[in-house]
This record gives C-alpha cells, sequence and structure tokens, in this order.
C-alpha cells in the first residue's frame, strides 16, 4: 500500500510529520508525530511558581501570550490573587491583539499558499504542483494581500506591546494582573491601531477567505474529522468568579457524539501509549500527571502526548470555539462545518468577532486605576486555569510545595489536534480528519497538507 | 548612487545617539547599497529550526525598516524557512541539501532555537532522509562547516536558552558548542530583536567580516553595555526609590530586575517598532540577552542575589 511520509510539515509552529496510507486514491489511514521534545515540565519543577508565567510562554512563539496568561490565571487560582478590573481588561486586549495577529498570519503566511501561488523566488518556490484554482486576477490580489497581512500582523504587534511590554514573549502579566499602566495616551495608540488592523480584518481577511472557500467548496466536505468540539473559553467579560466559564465573550463548552454540554475539568485525561512516556504515566488528569520522557520506547511515535475529553478525541481551534458558541455564521453551515473550510471560516468569524468587541473594552478601562494587586506565593497551594490559545484550548495546572513548583503540566492547545492515537486506539483529530482525503499526486501530496494546515498546528 | 559608508560611521549609526528606533532607516540605502555590488546576487541563506518556540522567526516578522517584505524579496534569498517556505517534505529537504552543495562556502546558516544533544539528537528529528528521521544535531554537524557564517538567532541558539534550563533534559546547548569550524554569531535576547539580526546581516554583507564580538561571541555594536546605563528608572535608583511590586513606581532591582547584568540596546531601540520595552512598561529586565538565562536569572521576579 503506498505511504507518503511528509516530514517536515512547514508553515506551521513546530516541528511535525504527517505519514498517509493511501488506497484508490484516498487516504485510508494517518499517523501525525511531534518530532521535538524540550520538557518544559520537567524544568519548571523546583524554580519560584511566578517564573512559569515567563518560561511556559517559550513553547510558542507564535501564541506566548496565551500561554502568559494562562498561566497567570493558573496562578491566581493558586496564589488566591485578584485581579483589578483594568487588569482583567489588559490582558484580554494583549490576548485579542495576539489572536489577531495569529488568525491572520495562519490565513496568509502559512496557509494561503496552499490555495495561491506565490512569486516564482524563494521561499515561494518550490512549491508542489497542484490545482491552484484562483483566476489569475484574484490570485495577484492574494499575493498583495499576503504582503499587506505581513504588515498588517506586524502593526497588531505592535498594538499589543503597548500594554505587553515586547512582543513575543510579553513581560508585563504577573499573577494579580499586568505591571503596565492604563493612560488615555496609551489607550488612544491602541485604539487608532485597532481600527486600522479591523478594517483589514473586515474589508480584505474576511473576503479573501470566502473567495477561497467559494473556488474550493469540495474542501468544505473534506477534513471531516471527529466532529467532537471542545472549548474552554475565552476573554472574561466581568469581575465575579466564572467557574464553568460561562461568562467569556467565547463560552466553554463541548460538543460530544452531536450533544453539547458543560466542561467538567475532571474529564480530561492524557493517554500515552503511542506518545514517548512511561506508559505508568497514562490516562492521568493533568494535575496528577507526570512528564517521564522514553525516548526508545517500542510502538510510541510521537512526542506529543493524547489528551482526551470523557475518554473520547476532540478538537480544539476557532472551528470548536465557534461550533459551541453556535455563532450564526459558522452553525448555519450546518454538517459542512466540520472541514478544512469550515475551520478557515471559522478562525476568520472568529477574528472579525473578536476585534468588534476590543473596542467596547477599551471603553471600559479606567486611566489611572490600579491594573494589579500584590499576592505571595504560598508554601502549598494548587491551582488551575482553563483558556483558549487561537489554535485550541489549552490548561496549565500548578501544584506548590514548600514555595516552589512541584509540579507543573501544560495540555498545550495544538496537542488536542496533533495527537496520536490513545490508549484505546483512537485516531487523533488531525489524524481523523485525514482519513478519506483524495490524494491525486503521491508526490504532490498537496490535499494532505490543506487538510493539516487547516488546524493552525 | 548612495554615497559610501565608512564602517566607523555604520558603527556610530547602530551606537549612536541617533540610533534609536530609526536605526535600520538609517541602514537601509548602506543594504541596498551593498547588494547593489553584490557580484553573485543576493545571498542566500538557509534558516534551520531545533529546540524552539519559532518567537526569533516571529520577531523578525516584525522588523520595520527594511520591511520584511523587502528583507525577504530584496535583500537575502531564503532558501530555506520551515516557517515561511512553500514546500514541504522531501521537497523542502531536496532545497537544503542542495543550496548546501550549490553554495557551499557562500550561505549564511541561521539558526534558531538550541540543540538537543543528548542521547544522540534523538530530542529533535527536522525530516527524513532516505525513509530515516534526522536529528538536528546531525543536520547542522553536516552544514555547520559548509556555510560561510553562522548566526545563532536568538538566546536558545546562542546559550541553550529556555529548553536547555536545568536540568536540562534533552542536553540542549547553542549552537557555537557543535559547529566549532564555522564563526559563530550569537544574537542574544528572547526573541532575538530583529534590528540586531539584520544590523549584523548587513554589516558581514557589507564588509565580507564579522563584525567585532563580545567574550560571548555577541557583536558589541548590537551589545555594547548594560541596560542600566540610561535606564529610564535611574533617578529612582540613584535617589533610593525602589518599587515592591512589578509595576509601581519605582527601581525596580529589588522586584528582579537585572538590567545591571544585562548587555542589550533595549533601553534605545526599545522593541516593535520602538513600542514599548520592559522596564518601561513595569516588567523587571529578565536579562534574557545573557547565557545566564534563566536559570542565573531565577527567580525571574523575585529578589536577584546581586543585591543581598
Amino acid at each position: 500500500m503506498p505511504k507518503v511520509v511528509i516530514d517536515p510539515v512547514t508553515r506551521i509552529e513546530g516541528h511535525l510529520k504527517i505519514e498517509v496510507d493511501v488506497e484508490h486514491g484516498k487516504v485510508i489511514d494517518a499517523r501525525s508525530s511531534g518530532t521535538l521534545f524540550r520538557g518544559f515540565e520537567i524544568i519548571l519543577k523546583g524554580r519560584d511558581p511566578r517564573d512559569a508565567q515567563h518560561i511556559t510562554q517559550r513553547i510558542c512563539g507564535v501564541c506566548p501570550t496565551s500561554h502568559a496568561i494562562t498561566s497567570a490565571r493558573c496562578l491566581d487560582d493558586a496564589l488566591g490573587a485578584e485581579v483589578p478590573p483594568n487588569g482583567r481588561i489588559v490582558r484580554n486586549l494583549i490576548h485579542g491583539a495576539n489572536y489577531i495577529m495569529s488568525h491572520v498570519l495562519h490565513f496568509y503566511h502559512l496557509a494561503a499558499l496552499d490555495y495561491v501561488v506565490g512569486p516564482d523566488t524563494a521561499p515561494f518556490i518550490p512549491r508542489y504542483k497542484g490545482d491552484y484554482r484562483l483566476p489569475p486576477d484574484v490570485n495577484n490580489m492574494a499575493v498583495d494581500h499576503y504582503v499587506q497581512a505581513l504588515a498588517i500582523r506586524r502593526k497588531a504587534q505592535e498594538m499589543l506591546a503597548i500594554f505587553g511590554g515586547k512582543m513575543p514573549h510579553i513581560t508585563t502579566i504577573i499573577p494579580g494582573g499586568v505591571t503596565e499602566k492604563v493612560t488615555q495616551e496609551k489607550i488612544d495608540k491602541f485604539r487608532a491601531i485597532l481600527q486600522e488592523v479591523t478594517g483589514f480584518v473586515d474589508n480584505v481577511y474576511l473576503p479573501d477567505v470566502f473567495a477561497v472557500a467559494d473556488v474550493y467548496k469540495d474542501y468544505f466536505d473534506i477534513g471531516r474529522g471527529w466532529k467532537n468540539m471542545l472549548a474552554f473559553g475565552i476573554f472574561q467579560l466581568d469581575d465575579a468568579k466564572d467557574p464553568t466559564g460561562q461568562n467569556m465573550l467565547i463560552k466553554r463548552g463541548a460538543y460530544t457524539n452531536g450533544t453539547f454540554s458543560m466542561v467538567d475539568p475532571k474529564k480530561i485525561t492524557e493517554d500515552l501509549k503511542y506518545s514517548r512516556y512511561n506508559d505508568e504515566t497514562s490516562g492521568l488528569n493533568p494535575m496528577e500527571a507526570r512528564t517521564e520522557p522514553q525516548p526508545h520506547k517500542l510502538g510510541a511515535y510521537s512526542w506529543i502526548k493524547a489528551p482526551r475529553y470523557d475518554k473520547l478525541p476532540h478538537e480544539g481551534g476557532p472551528l470548536a470555539r465557534m461550533w459551541v458558541n453556535q455563532v450564526p455564521e459558522i452553525a448555519n453551515l450546518g454538517e459542512k462545518a466540520f472541514s478544512v473550510m469550515g475551520r478557515h471560516a471559522a478562525r476568520a468569524v472568529e477574528c472579525k468577532l473578536i476585534a468588534h468587541a476590543m473596542f467596547g473594552w477599551l471603553n471600559e478601562l479606567r486611566p489611572g486605576q490600579p491594573t494589579h494587586l500584590p499576592c505571595s506565593v504560598p508554601k502549598e497551594g494548587r491551582g488551575f486555569a482553563l483558556w483558549e490559545a487561537p489554535r485550541g484550548c489549552l490548561a496549565h495546572f500548578i501544584k506548590i510545595k514548600d514555595y516552589k513548583i512541584d509540579n507543573y503540566q501544560v495540555t498545550s492547545a495544538t496537542i488536542w489536534n496533533a495527537c496520536p492515537r490513545d490508549d484505546r486506539g483512537q485516531r487523533g483529530p488531525i489524524e481523523e480528519a485525514l482519513v478519506g482525503t483524495p490524494v491525486d499526486d503521491l508526490e504532490n501530496p498537496i490535499e494532505v497538507v490543506r487538510v493539516v494546515r487547516s488546524f493552525d498546528p | 548612487m548612495v554615497r559610501r559608508i565608512t564602517r566607523r560611521e555604520f558603527i556610530r549609526l547602530c551606537t549612536g545617539a541617533t540610533a534609536g528606533i530609526g536605526l535600520l532607516s538609517a541602514l537601509e540605502p548602506v543594504i541596498l547599497d551593498t547588494l547593489a555590488h553584490a557580484a553573485e546576487g543576493k545571498p542566500p541563506v538557509i534558516w534551520l529550526q531545533g529546540a524552539t518556540c519559532t518567537g526569533c522567526s516571529v520577531s523578525l516578522l516584525n522588523t520595520v525598516s527594511p520591511s520584511i517584505e523587502k528583507v525577504l524579496l530584496e535583500i537575502i534569498s531564503l532558501k530555506f524557512h520551515p516557517t515561511v517556505m512553500a514546500s514541504a517534505g522531501h521537497q523542502a529537504l531536496h532545497v537544503l541539501e542542495e543550496t548546501a552543495a550549490k553554495h557551499e562556502g557562500e550561505f549564511f546558516l541561521v539558526v534558531e532555537g538550541g540543540v538537543p544533544a543528548a542521547d544522540g539528537g534523538v530530542y529533535c528529528t527536522i525530516g527524513e532522509r532516505h525513509g530515516k528521521e534526522v536529528t538536528f544535531l546531525e543536520v547542522l554537524q553536516e552544514y555547520g562547516d559548509k556555510a560561510a557564517a553562522v548566526v545563532a538567532a536568538g538566546s536558545c541558539a546562542a546559550f541553550g536558552g529556555i529548553p536547555g534550563a536545568a536540568p536540562n533534559p534533552t542536553g540542549t546547548v547553542g549552537v557555537w558548542e557543535v559547529i566549532k569550524d564555522t564563526p559563530v554569531i550569537n544574537i542574544g535576547c528572547c526573541p532575538m530583536h530583529p534590528d540586531d539580526f539584520l544590523g549584523t546581516l548587513v554589516y558581514v554583507l557589507k564588509y565580507g567580516e564579522i563584525p567585532e564580538l563580545d567574550e560571548y561571541n555577541r557583536p558589541k555594536i548590537f551589545f555594547p553595555d548594560i541596560i542600566h546605563v540610561g535606564c529610564p528608572r535611574c533617578t529612582y535608583f540613584s535617589q533610593g526609590i525602589f518599587a515592591q511590586n512589578p509595576g509601581d513606581e519605582g527601581c525596580l532591582a529589588f522586584v528582579g530586575c537585572k538590567g545591571m547584568v544585562a548587555r542589550a540596546r533595549c533601553n534605545t531601540r526599545q522593541w516593535n517598532n520602538g513600542t514599548n520595552w520592559c522596564i518601561a512598561a513595569g516588567a523587571p529586565c529578565q536579562a534574557c540577552s545573557e547565557p545566564a538565562f534563566p536559570d542565573e536569572c531565577s527567580p525571574l521576579y523575585g529578589r536577584y542575589r546581586i543585591h543581598e
């Protein structure tokens, strides 16, 4: 049986290998392998708990803010820290800016070259041969927008740095809030960039996504996957405690075997049978989990753990968030939402939703009011936070002992999607989405990378 | 015709008071002039990623002048870059092999991320050749000595950085511990700053030599002095006003600021088009420019032992 190996999968963040078995021109099985291990959870052990916010950001340089804020919320929980309104809102604005940056970058600079023919110069050549279907004028416009989007994503990062200090790897997020102050000047500067960036999202990004989707309609039927969706929720809307994640711009929820439900954090487990870690630590909730690498473990094919919700694989990301929240533009797609183009559309729709909400948050800021409240590390404690990275649901878990980190576990966004099989042999979401994908030319498996990149791994 | 620029002027542009935010605006004509005189066209660049978060690539995208499209389309020929390139799989690896063979001794090798060296490099593989996964370690060993120069972009590639932090479960080291026969230029900071990286590249292209390096192989023009010198909170320091929490008014020394040991230009060039930087935003400097980052800088936002 023909086997196609794509290693490296480029235009993603990180190191990924995809292997598919093809029969009669269609994928019948797939394996997804993460090929880098750094050992963050081992490195964090024994450190000052407040260092977690800085160290975990280095998991991903595209969405470090996701780890910064999730880690800070995890520490807020463990330290019993109170965050003042300005602190909560500034965190939302920082993260909103990162979502816009990440979604624009994903569509134009990571995914678009699967549909758009770039200039005939490195790094745009060589490229896979394939069905590049855009009419020449639309293709040329898309190339112009690729360049325009480079400036837009840069400006989104500059907007972020107004409150984040620097980007990537922001330094202002602390348990209890943020270090940067709120001034009218900063608000005005932020708003000016937000206006420009939102204009691009509304008038260029969304129309481009729908123009591509229109020409690639068959990709509303490719990349279906498990159709189980998980969203931890993001952008806290007021200062009340919100243990169920319902008071957020994008609410928490699960969609499993066709049924919506509330999320129970205890139902999160991580399987390890096909991951290069000690089998004895498989199936645990991350609060109790350990990270014991075994690089030569037989039968294992990935460095990525296999997280499961209620023992089932679940997809995370914009599609999951828009589906769980039943946002009309995506919910109305019905079955076709669970697809390559459904994911691109959900990402664009979410980007618009967030960008417009940010104007309201700017109006809620109170210049001169505090952005953080003091807190201290307890001798013993534990905490966790469920949150969202642009590419999927994210959770951090901490146990503190003798003022140090005793155990820190991160269930990172992409591991939900790019994971290998679990202990019961169920494929990960990307693996499952690949099954059934047509492959016209084994030497140029462009259909396969289109499916993989739709997840923004 | 752009006027010729002397080495002294170049260095003054990089380090002088006129530098600051618009550093590379000043250098842009120099870059284009350099290229106009390059005999072989745009210099080929191979960009490899090891134990990285891709943050240094993202930071490069944040360059303002020259703009990133100018860098990609006019200044360098970026043959191989996993986050940017159109191709994938063995087609992509073929580009790597072909570029290194065709431009041996001429291409620039940029490395992003540390080098996991434990257990034969098994913790990071970057592709497959002849049905076998190849480690980042062996690729560096193979191509490092074929490059004209190696740039270790960011703290991980330079010094191991956070993946190399204790207990360093993957044995991650900086590139200069692996590539021995080709000069390695270390661009510190986490992530690297695009001006420091592009400024170095332009210097090498223009003068055909490596700029003067400090004891950690960082270009002195971009890592000239500790950021405590010229820190806007210096007045607080001299008046003995110290912040009790990050974000408070006052010198941040007692809440973990390492500005007294961090050699970088954050206080002048700042970050993200001069928008902000850590200390201005109330956040203590973590000395991410230094080989000591993060282990010797920990706790990052706690009282630092040099103050005890």
